[in-house]
């Protein structure tokens, strides 16, 4: 792609979601009182995530009983309270395995 | 070196680990698609933003408008407007007005996440370490996808493909197990999300506004249901 046709997307690209990350957390610096708005804000960052996750992560390996593997694998770690990075790389690895798996039958 | 710096930049190697995948995958399909390696990287090095830069693509290349673009990438990452919502109240006294215009760049899903986790307040050095690591995961991906996709094995590829779910899913599991609130909380947001990806009608919105649709409303649930004591108490 040419460079002249490439940069104004860039440029609004980048404005846009840099704009959209900073100003609240810039501009909002009162504290809250709303007992509401406080709750609000701490279940936001679980809600996000659970509705990231699913039912996103099973095809996120091209193939569900993969990514079946890999999710189970990784709920039980993380239930378990493992790290992050164990969690990440123990559910690539069994992802792996299932893939191995599904060749050799 | 600064002690909360070197855990920040502990704490975003997971995240960065995860990041490299994901990039990899968006660096080969924008160079596959038209782009210069370079391109790729310097979209991955302005925006940070995943969802945002595979949408996109498509559109840079079909020669949309860029209000259409503005537009696109408006809905897609609103969820980060309500992310640095959260997370203001987690920043200590050293986050000033700079500090912030700096860390915003870097508020990804991902280190939102890790940063909201922590105990406490956070601080600049903390932030500064957490964002580091996966920025440089990110970009560096980006390059090795866009210069190298395609010798690298399609199952090293896919299996590649979840790490950045096995971290989402320690992230919110273990204060799921403990505390009931959070755990309702996730429920019906999955539940919610569950609609929007496979019932007809519901499926048509736009993959940015499910996920804003369905965290406000389950959040809202949960703070109508479970109130919480006092200031970052979950």
């Amino acid at each position: 792609m040419s460079w002249s046709a490439f940069l104004p997307y860039v440029a609004v690209m980048a404005l846009v979601t840099y704009l959209i990350r900073m100003l609240p957390l810039t501009l909002f610096r009162r504290p809250i009182r709303s007992r509401f708005v406080q709750s609000f804000l701490t279940y936001i960052p679980f809600a996000v995530l659970g509705a990231m996750t699913f039912p996103d992560v099973m095809y996120s390996t091209g193939d569900m009983r993969t990514a079946a593997a890999g999710v189970a694998v990784a709920v039980i770690l993380a239930w378990r309270g493992k790290s992050l990075l164990t969690v990440a790389v123990a559910a690539c690895l069994a992802v792996a395995a299932a893939q191995g798996v599904l060749m050799l039958l | 070196m600064n002690a909360e710096f070197r855990k920040g930049i502990r704490h975003g190697i997971p995240i960065a680990l995860g990041y490299l995948s994901v990039s990899f995958a968006f660096g080969m399909k924008a160079v596959g698609d038209g782009l210069t390696w370079l391109q790729a990287v310097l979209i991955s090095a302005t925006n940070l933003t995943s969802a945002g830069q595979m949408a996109g693509l498509p559109l840079m290349l079909g020669g949309a408008s860029l209000y259409e673009m503005a537009l696109t990438q408006l809905t897609i990452n609103l969820r980060y407007g309500l992310m640095g919502l959260s997370l203001g109240r987690k920043l200590d006294d050293s986050m000033g007005t700079l500090q912030r215009l700096i860390f915003s760049f870097a508020n990804t899903d991902e280190i939102f996440a890790v940063a909201s986790s922590q105990p406490g307040k956070v601080g600049k050095h903390y932030l500064y370490g957490l964002m580091l690591t996966p920025f440089l995961g990110w970009t560096l991906g980006t390059l090795l996808g866009g210069v190298a996709g395609t010798v690298l094995p399609a199952f090293v590829r896919s299996a590649l493909g979840i790490a950045i779910y096995g971290m989402f899913l320690a992230i919110i599991l273990p204060p799921a197990r403990e505390k009931k609130p959070i755990r309702a909380v996730v429920a019906l947001s999955v539940a919610l999300s569950l609609c929007f990806h496979y019932l007809p009608g519901l499926n048509q919105v736009s993959s940015g506004f499910v996920i804003i649709i369905c965290a406000v409303a389950a959040a809202a649930a949960g703070a109508a249901l479970f109130p919480v004591e006092e200031e970052g108490q979950a």
